[in-house]
């Protein structure tokens, strides 16, 4: 088990490679996850423990998607190319899988609390698809739903006091007894995508 | 208006076939086309810009900054995953070998525009001046697409 500051460093070092920008100091720490083991899956729906608020203004907890199929991803409101794309594949694969989408719990978390209130994420989500729930909460309830999906996401502040963020990317599915089933990942072809939500509707 | 026009005739499921095809505009050797952005809530979020760039030359060039009178901030992004993170990163320039053709696209490279002196209205279009290492400096008009466009809201010309 790497310690705290060991996953730490070795989280910002891949994304000091990426963005070949980032300070240490950048990194925020305390958002992180308190702990995470070195296993990069989502735990099972029935094993996780948060509790966060829809855009609706609803509690939401993972026991509340057992029994339907689930996609399920983390992205921000201000997120200018990497959110609106996923939400559009999303769109699109659910007018492919027509009727059986219906079936699908289908929510964005946000990995912004800060500005992604819940009023923010239903005038959001509503130009994509009412299907999606848009899921907020404090900084430390979205840490703890992070932490349970194994999701990783960090403030990137910008010159100009601004910031942006980073965070994984990929839809997780989810099998209605709550079983990880598996990721689509940002840059999948999307022929595969349909072939993997179909597998978590049967 | 030709830009609303279009946007009228496009929706989410979008028959593009509809729509006016896509405006180019030449720079000595480069042609670009499907210029688009999309639709921002308000003026604090940052807005997109993609556009197609080809390069009929045999002498390679890079494009290396963007600027328009809407952005005080524009950048050039690329997003990256790295072990599925998405991370978007501020490139420097952004290459145009000779022949080929280089697309500012969704998931991909990008002009990322911060600081929008107002908020992006589909149907609407902006000026962007692309200035490139060898071309110099090119302005073309950018139509402004859905919030949720998948792609200009004009016919993008795939010739």
């Amino acid at each position: 088990m790497p310690t705290r500051r060991q996953l730490i460093l070795g989280a910002a070092a891949v994304v000091a490679t990426a963005a070949g920008t980032l300070a240490l100091g950048a990194w925020r720490s305390r958002r992180n996850p308190p702990q995470t083991d070195a296993s990069p899956l989502p735990l099972a729906l029935n094993e996780m423990d948060w509790r966060l608020t829809s855009q609706r203004g609803v509690p939401v907890g993972p026991g509340d998607w057992i029994g339907r199929p689930a996609l399920v991803f983390f992205g921000f409101t201000w997120c200018p190319d990497v959110c609106p794309t996923t939400l559009i594949n999303i769109s699109d694969w659910l007018e492919e899988l027509g009727e059986d989408a219906e079936a699908l719990t289908i929510a964005l978390i946000t990995v912004d609390p800060e500005r992604d209130s819940p009023e923010v994420l239903a005038d959001y989500v509503s130009l994509f698809d009412a299907r999606i729930t848009g899921l907020t909460g404090t900084p430390d309830e979205i840490a703890r739903t992070a932490a349970a999906f194994r999701v990783r996401y960090e403030k990137m502040p910008r010159e100009d006091g601004d910031y942006t963020m980073n965070h994984t990317a990929g839809v997780f599915l989810f099998r209605p007894d709550g079983r990880f089933a598996g990721i689509i990942d940002f840059h999948e072809d999307p022929a595969f995508a349909i072939p993997k939500i179909r597998r978590i509707l049967t | 208006m030709k830009y609303l026009l279009a946007a009228l005739a496009v929706s989410m499921t979008a028959s593009a076939a509809s729509a006016q095809s896509c405006p180019s505009w030449q720079s000595g050797d480069l042609t670009l086309t499907n210029a688009w952005s999309r639709a921002t809530i308000g003026p604090a979020r940052p807005a997109v810009f993609y556009v197609e760039i080809a390069n009929a030359g045999s002498v390679d060039d890079s494009l290396t900054a963007i600027s328009t009178p809407l952005a005080e901030m524009p950048m050039l992004h690329e997003t990256v995953v790295t072990d599925g993170v998405a991370t978007m990163p501020h490139v420097s320039d952004i290459p145009v070998p000779a022949g080929s053709t280089v697309s500012l696209a969704p998931g991909g490279f990008h002009g990322m525009l911060m600081g929008l002196t107002a908020a992006l209205a589909e149907g609407e279009s902006f000026p962007m001046t692309l200035i490139f290492e060898r071309s110099g400096e090119v302005t073309i008009d950018v139509g402004i697409a859905a919030y949720a466009a998948r792609g200009p809201a004009c016919q993008p010309d795939d010739s």
